[in-house]
């Protein structure tokens, strides 16, 4: 409950934090921190306008993609406190929320029919399942670890205190944020800023949504970016302090997260689109050395 | 050459200089074929202009090559009586370079070039022969295949450039083939150049040619006027319209290296830019009142002496700038997430840019030396000489990189005449008058101005009143277009736009 909350607060600053540091780094003054908000406020406010040549699917697409996210958000604990949603094997559901939203998002942009879109649901549905196995294999390694298999269960048995679990984090938080990266379309697979529809890859399939639905999916990236601060939060969480100190800790890190992610998009060019498949899959082989760092550890392997 | 005789096959003058008509050989079809066959023959010759303008009810075409050896503009042409049949054999199927001039000439007067390889409209002007072709029914390039989609962009753009129509025939993510398909910016400026009879009129409008290029555009016009009125200007005037010029090369290519680098999302070289572009504009506005140079050049003289304060505020400009820019440069081409994506994208060789006649920067990136202040040097160029930098890649980094080092020698080159300036007391004189300006009659003249995309080519003709009959501009971008089209052969369609960053063509050039 607290982790909901504090993840759905916590996003409404994400999208301006970055946007803010990446200003102040160039040198501008930038616009303020909860500008990205009011865009989406103003977005609600307008109404949809629907192409005659889209379907139902066009119209629930954001809605389902929304929806998706914010039950993804539901299962993410806050330390030893369970999420909303909690029960074993409760990972794989998450994650599959996830892919049914960004599925769904697919089908939105496919079924807009133009040139761009289905050039853009292409790369987005491939570099989704190239992202996947990293975040599977992610937490199947920390389920292994803690014993657990759901979220709750893992970060409640997850301790700081042995080296071992320190090197997994650092590992772990790594993979987290390029997966971020990689899932918010930011640099250096994808530039949110480009106005150029032939090297997008998320905005290029919403070009035809508005209003309220363009509103709703912008809205559901910011809590999407809060999903995985929040994971990363819950692996550095002091166990023994007082609520409100871990709350703060929570809402810092994830802050430290939006900062770091503005500061990684200034300093580098984005990829060439060839390469992107490339760099993904690196994730997943990092992930898998976690996963055989994690066998080596708890002796089942060697 | 050895075949060619002078005076009798062609005629020659130095560039932006003026001749009679009578002394510019007229030769039957078969004879031109073989001169220009002959002058085309060597890599240090181009055609710079192939146009044609109605005489005595039929036509008379005007062949213009620049000779980068002897240093002129060799000339001849031929005529089409009006009962003649509108068909010629085409010199493209030869010389490749010669399409576009060829199109021009289709398009405009329904000549039938035979064996031309694609008689494909250029612009859709308002006084085509076919007034039936419009775009609306042009027939694309089709390639047939059930794996390959079809990409159109344009000609509506999502940033704030202008209106053009690209068609790309793709294999998943890989271009197999480009076309372009320009003319939405078409506004008659050749025939607006006949019908704006007063010269402030006209000079106006050859600073609107180009919003980017206002400065190469219009020098290139003031220099023709004042050729074919027999007007000498001072040595001090055209070292400071050379100052013009250099600084707007020096404003264009800072500010595209930083769309260059938009284009890549590398936020710190972006932004560094194009902070860098504004103090050089801002320059020109405080200068002559306008941050494009617009009323800068005017025919005879200057309505903005440069003086001692500006030269002393320019060389302080020119400190800073190299204070903010060297570093950034250096940055720039050193960070490995910046060199892969500029190093070995959109390729072209030396060998395509001579077929398709590139010049000026895409002529210099592929290894062509094809610089016009070095081969026919007009204004200060005459007496300083400027060093004209060469790459061999053809890439987008080549692109990037002469932009760069064309950005220092133009620093350098403005440092080096203020210096010069110091020493000539005299001020520049006030324009001519209108009433003053008289233009020799039955006459021709070609001038060449190297602008900051490349050659600029002004022709004019003037009838037995020196009434001038007939306007021709040719902007670089005409050849160069279709640098960028081979540029995106098998290369991945998201690499497109940093491609076209890379060349910065003119649709407004090009459409005239």
């Amino acid at each position: 409950m607290i982790a909901t909350l504090l993840i759905l607060l916590t996003s409404l600053l994400f999208p301006g934090i970055i946007v803010k540091v990446k200003a102040i780094v160039s040198g501008r003054k930038g616009p303020g921190l909860l500008q990205p908000i009011f865009d989406i406020v103003r977005l609600m406010k307008k109404g949809n306008v629907y192409s005659t040549t889209t379907s139902i699917i066009f119209q629930v697409g954001p809605v389902i993609y929304f929806v998706t996210i914010l039950c993804g958000v539901f299962f993410i604990p806050f330390g030893n406190s369970q999420g909303i949603i909690s029960f074993e094997g409760d990972l794989i559901l998450f994650v599959y929320f996830l892919g049914l939203g960004k599925f769904f998002l697919i089908l939105n942009a496919l079924d807009a029919g133009s040139g761009f879109e289905g050039m853009g649901a292409n790369r987005e549905a491939l570099y989704s399942m190239l992202a996947e196995p990293a975040f599977l294999i992610l937490v199947a390694t920390f389920s292994m670890m803690a014993g657990y298999d759901s979220f709750s269960g893992i970060f409640a048995h997850w301790h700081l205190t042995t080296g071992n679990s320190l090197v997994l984090s650092v590992l772990a938080s790594y993979i987290l944020i390029q997966l971020a990266m990689i899932e918010n379309s930011r640099l250096p697979v994808d530039d949110p800023k480009t106005h150029l529809e032939l090297t997008m890859i998320h905005e290029v399939i919403l070009l035809d949504n508005s209003g309220f639905d363009l509103g709703l999916v912008q809205l559901g990236n910011a809590f999407k970016f809060g999903i995985y601060g929040a994971l990363i939060a819950n692996f550095v969480l002091p166990e023994h302090q007082s609520l409100p100190v871990r709350a703060l800790v929570f809402v810092a890190v994830i802050i430290v997260f939006a900062v770091i992610v503005g500061l990684l998009e200034s300093f580098r060019a984005r990829f060439k689109i060839e390469k992107n498949p490339q760099f993904i899959l690196t994730l997943s082989s990092i992930a898998a050395l976690a996963f055989i760092v994690a066998l080596i550890i708890t002796n089942k392997l060697l | 050459m050895e075949t060619l005789e002078k005076t009798k096959d062609y005629a020659s003058i130095k560039n932006q200089g003026t001749i009679s008509l009578q002394d510019v050989p007229v030769v039957s079809y078969s004879k031109f074929t073989a001169v220009a066959g002959e002058l085309l023959g060597s890599e240090t010759r181009h055609c710079v202009n192939y146009y044609a303008y109605p005489f005595q009810k039929g036509l008379k075409f005007i062949f213009c090559v620049a000779d980068d050896v002897e240093h002129d503009i060799k000339l001849v042409s031929h005529e089409l009586p009006a009962d003649n049949k509108k068909q010629l054999l085409s010199l493209a199927r030869e010389f490749f370079s010669m399409h576009v001039f060829e199109r021009e000439l289709h398009e405009n007067f329904g000549i039938d070039f035979i064996y031309h390889p694609w008689q494909k409209p250029v612009r859709y002007a308002f006084n085509r022969f076919d007034r039936n072709q419009v775009i609306n029914n042009y027939p694309f390039y089709k390639i047939d295949g059930n794996e390959l989609h079809e990409v159109g962009v344009g000609p509506i753009h999502a940033g704030i450039i202008e209106p053009g129509h690209f068609r790309f025939l793709c294999n998943g993510e890989t271009v197999l083939h480009l076309e372009i398909q320009l003319g939405w910016q078409h506004r008659g400026v050749e025939d607006l150049f006949l019908k704006k009879s007063s010269l402030i009129q006209r000079t106006v409008l050859s600073e609107s040619i180009a919003g980017d290029t206002a400065l190469g555009h219009s020098l290139a016009y003031v220099s023709m006027m004042e050729s074919l009125g027999g007007i000498q200007v001072s040595e001090r005037l055209e070292l400071e319209r050379t100052i013009g010029l250099e600084l707007e090369r020096i404003a264009m290519h800072v500010g595209d290296l930083g769309n260059m680098n938009i284009g890549l999302a590398y936020q710190l070289a972006a932004s560094v830019f194009g902070t860098l572009r504004t103090p050089v504009i801002n320059y020109t506005q405080t200068w002559c009142g306008n941050r494009f140079g617009k009323g800068l050049n005017r025919v005879g003289g200057s309505h903005y002496p440069f003086t001692e304060d500006l030269s002393d505020k320019l060389i302080t400009l020119l400190d800073k700038f190299d204070a903010s820019f060297d570093p950034m440069a250096e940055r720039m081409f050193s960070l490995p997430s910046v060199l892969m994506r500029v190093e070995n994208i959109g390729k072209v060789t030396e060998k395509q840019m001579r077929l398709i006649g590139a010049v000026g920067m895409t002529a210099r990136m592929a290894g062509i030396e094809r610089d016009i202040r070095e081969s026919h040097p007009f204004a200060a160029y005459k007496t300083y000489r400027i060093t004209s930098e060469t790459f061999l890649n053809g890439d987008v980094w080549a692109r990037a990189m002469l932009r760069k080092i064309e950005i220092k020698h133009s620093v350098g080159f403005i440092r080096d005449l203020l210096a010069k300036l110091k020493d000539m007391k005299e001020p520049v004189s006030k324009p001519t008058a209108e009433m003053e300006l008289r233009l020799a009659p039955n006459a021709l003249s070609v001038s060449l101005v190297e602008g900051w995309r490349g050659e600029i080519c002004h022709c004019a003709v003037t009838d037995a009143a020196g009434k001038i009959v007939h306007y021709k501009v040719k902007d670089p971008s005409v050849h160069n277009w279709f640098a960028l089209a081979l540029s995106l052969r098998d290369l991945e369609i998201s690499d497109f736009p940093i491609n076209n960053k890379s060349y910065n063509l003119s649709y407004c050039g090009h459409d005239l």
